[in-house]
């Protein structure tokens, strides 16, 4: 057995190294602490909390914490109603609810779901104050005396659904699904909106995306191929609307788009001296999925030139002269050398531009009418008015760019990204 | 033990005397621009210098819900008195962020007499909303399109002829007032009643899918004079205060009003539960002054929105600046208000969620 290697203090070598490695790495986190607490803060945490809105259902057990759990073990069916126990705590509980004046919080909570309970709940929260609770008649025809509804063995049955510790009823809906008694159903067609906009804010950002990378490719292959003064001059025009605010960028194009705008009157006046040319003008150029990516494919044309030029940039000159020497034509010597040494770029300023566009919110709603906006769109409404499904389509679209970023990890490959 | 009593007593007589300090600020939350402005002249004005208050505004009103909530778990209630629109006031209401108000002994009589809540009448739309003005969602549209031959809309359901009055209409985002619309020209003259079943519902969106293709659906509701000045459509509906900015204020010549079945809405003042005391008190005698008839009639020199008191309508006078008479451009004036629809608040907690959703979908197909 080989004896243990000691440092000059006694202790084994081994030990004496971890600790320093130790001693290094609490340095570097401390370096970094300050950032990491911010990130925590601002980024992991919200996110969290978002997560948890989507599925929290605390409401109901802060208000009627026992009815609910009664419920939750009651076993529901459409034909009887819940038994008398149901019912007491029901009535107690609410009773202390109306007059904490708490019960209409619950009422708009399940309302959300059930269309009609926000009312049942003022006027049960008007009408409970008043009962007497020892009078030995039962609770249920209390309640039923008041509205036939609460006697529904199918009220009971969907306030059950709706009545569990975490709900999936807001992912449900995220999707224009519904919970019911007889579990997840999707909703009638005419009520459907949701996937759609999902499906379009994905179709379209690719489209973006690829727009980008069309228009912008010859841009950074002339910026990384000029002389520096021409260049520079190049990059201003670039940076330019990059310097300038979102709103107003947005704005400008509403103002050359709409039917009485810079382009339609520029067409109506060709169409006046040559008649066949722009026949229809003016055109709808505005509030439709057109004006969406014209104005987003401008927005985000920087985030897609910049990592291209910067990888143009750093190809040596010589790979193409050199394959061109070894007989290769324009095309090839590009499609072959040059071109898969830009992909890394290529992949940089896709990722950049298509998670950008995901998420975008002003262009849309501004220049995107009807059939233009994004479910970020609907996201921002949902925050405001139902706080729960607005969380769950925000994890939602979340998780739909994790999948979608380990999609592209696997093909491209992360890795291969290069910003410069 | 002893050293804790009296720190106890300083600590509660400190406490007493900031209790018994007369307050001397109060804050209040309003939506900013011309109409917190009309407020400040016509209530906080002239009683800060009477009673010598400072007033504090936050403008704050479009988040008032989600930030009373805070303040609310927070227990630091910083806001006073805030002005809301009535569907917000039920909603506070409901969740006990409001303070119940008790119109006949909170709120001044009319002059002749007439307790508040028959003068504010209907009005009072929860026991927690202290009503101030009435406005309205309606039409304007262009007087100037060639294509019309001198037709003019006079009823609402002229919206939905593009035969007669071809052209584009802007419309608000929302389902609200819309799905009344809807639902009105769709022959439902009880409009809440058939919005209440599925097949009223369908109904008031099959009137629009009937004139889908020529419609716009503005992003705010500064949006629509501006789609108005532009051209870009020859109608649109929204708030009656920024058509008016637009007719009077600009003086756009070729923009006219369309009264008909104006849909009215309610904004008012809630005053947060649990204040202090002494603020309480305060802020409920500075809110009986400011809602008294003749302070709801002088908020209408300096905007067009309706006082809500019967009382108040026949002091309207003249704009403060422009000078011309404001009753025409009320939504409350008689004229005005031949054929109207009251926003329907108990319907619509009830069944928002589920026609906001339908009219959402419709608007995605």
């Amino acid at each position: 057995m080989s004896e243990v290697l000691l440092t000059k203090d006694g202790r084994p070598l081994h030990q004496s190294l971890a600790r320093a490695l130790l001693r290094n790495k609490i340095r570097a986190l401390l370096l970094i602490a300050p950032l990491l607490i911010f990130l925590v803060i601002t980024y992991v945490m919200p996110i969290f909390s978002v997560l948890y809105k989507s599925v929290n259902n605390d409401v109901v057990y802060e208000i009627i914490p026992q009815t609910a759990q009664q419920l939750m073990e009651w076993e529901g069916d459409a034909d009887t109603a819940p038994p008398e126990e149901i019912y007491a705590s029901f009535a107690t509980e609410m009773l202390i609810a109306a007059k904490a004046r708490e019960h209409g919080r619950l009422g708009v909570h399940y309302n959300k779901d059930i269309s009609g309970l926000s009312s049942k709940f003022r006027k049960l929260g008007r009408a409970i104050k008043k009962w007497d609770f020892e009078d030995g008649q039962s609770f249920k025809d209390k309640f039923v005396e008041l509205d036939e509804f609460w006697g529904k063995p199918d009220t009971w049955a969907q306030l059950k659904v709706y009545s569990s510790p975490y709900t999936m009823g807001n992912f449900a809906r995220a999707v224009d699904g519904n919970l019911t008694v007889d579990g997840f159903q999707m909703r009638p067609e005419n009520e459907r909106f949701l996937f759609k906009l999902f499906v379009r804010t994905m179709g379209l950002s690719l489209f973006i995306t690829i727009m980008t990378i069309v228009l912008g490719y010859p841009v950074a292959w002339l910026l990384a191929n000029v002389s520096t003064r021409t260049a520079n001059l190049l990059m201003i025009m670039v940076l330019l609307p990059f310097w300038t605010s979102l709103l107003v960028r947005t704005a400008s194009w509403r103002v050359l788009l709409q039917d009485s705008g810079v382009l339609n009157s520029l067409f109506q006046w060709a169409n006046e001296k040559v008649p066949f040319l722009f026949n229809g003008a003016p055109y709808e150029l505005m509030y439709n999925q057109l004006a969406v990516v014209i104005a987003m494919t401008h927005i985000l044309m920087p985030f897609m030139i910049l990592p291209m030029y910067s990888v143009m940039k750093t190809i040596n000159p010589s790979y193409l002269r050199a394959a061109k020497s070894m007989g290769a034509t324009d095309w090839t010597a590009f499609w072959r050398v040059y071109f898969p040494l830009t992909v890394s770029g290529i992949g940089a300023g896709a990722i950049l531009v298509f998670i950008l566009a995901v998420g975008y919110y002003i262009t849309p709603a501004i220049v995107g009418g009807t059939d233009g906006i994004f479910i970020s769109n609907s996201i921002a409404g949902y925050l405001k008015s139902n706080q729960g499904l607005g969380a769950a389509l925000a994890s939602l679209l979340l998780f739909i760019v994790l999948v979608l970023y380990f999609i592209y990890d696997r093909i491209v490959g992360v890795d291969n990204m290069k910003l410069g | 033990m002893k050293k804790t009593t009296t720190l106890l007593a300083v600590l509660s007589l400190a406490f007493a005397t900031t209790a018994t300090a007369e307050v001397k600020n109060l804050t209040l939350v309003s939506w900013g621009g011309a109409y917190q402005a009309s407020q400040q002249k016509a209530y906080s004005k002239p009683y800060g210098a009477e009673n010598g208050i400072k007033f504090t505004w936050d403008e704050s009103s479009s988040e008032a819900v989600n930030k009373l909530r805070t303040q609310a778990e927070s227990g630091d209630i910083s806001w006073d008195l805030v002005d809301v629109v009535a569907a917000d006031a039920i909603r506070l209401c409901d969740e006990g962020l409001a303070r119940p108000v008790d119109a006949d002994s909170e709120l001044a009589a009319a002059p002749d007499g007439t307790p508040a809540s028959k003068d504010f009448g209907d009005l009072i739309v929860s026991e927690c909303f202290i009503p101030q003005i009435v406005y309205s969602t309606t039409w304007g549209f262009r007087n100037d399109i060639a294509e019309w031959n001198g037709n003019k809309p006079s009823t609402i359901c002229d919206i939905f002829d593009v035969k007669k009055f071809p052209g584009k209409r802007a419309i608000l985002p929302g389902a609200v007032s819309n799905m009344e619309w809807g639902a009105y020209c769709a022959g439902n003259k009880d409009v809440y009643e058939s919005l209440k079943t599925k097949e009223g519902q369908q109904a008031a969106l099959d009137k629009w899918s009937s004139i889908k293709d020529n419609l716009v659906f503005a992003a705010s509701a500064a949006d629509v004079p501006q789609l108005l000045t532009d051209g870009e459509v020859v109608m649109g509906s929204t708030y009656n205060g920024r058509l008016f900015s637009l007719i009077a204020e600009s003086g756009a010549k070729n923009v006219e009003m369309l009264w008909d079945a104006q849909v009215f809405d309610l904004d008012g003042w809630i005053v947060p539960a649990k204040l202090p005391a002494e603020r309480e008190a305060a802020v409920m005698k500075f809110v009986k002054y400011a809602t008294d008839t003749q302070r709801l009639a002088d908020q209408s020199k300096y905007i067009s929105y309706g006082p809500a008191r019967n009382s108040s309508a026949p002091l309207v006078g003249k704009h403060a600046d422009l000078g011309i008479d404001m009753a025409p451009h009320m939504p409350t004036d008689p004229n005005n208000a031949k054929n109207t629809i009251l926003t329907n608040y108990e319907f619509w907690a009830d069944y928002r969620d589920d026609i906001d959703a339908k009219w959402e979908a419709w608007k995605a197909q």
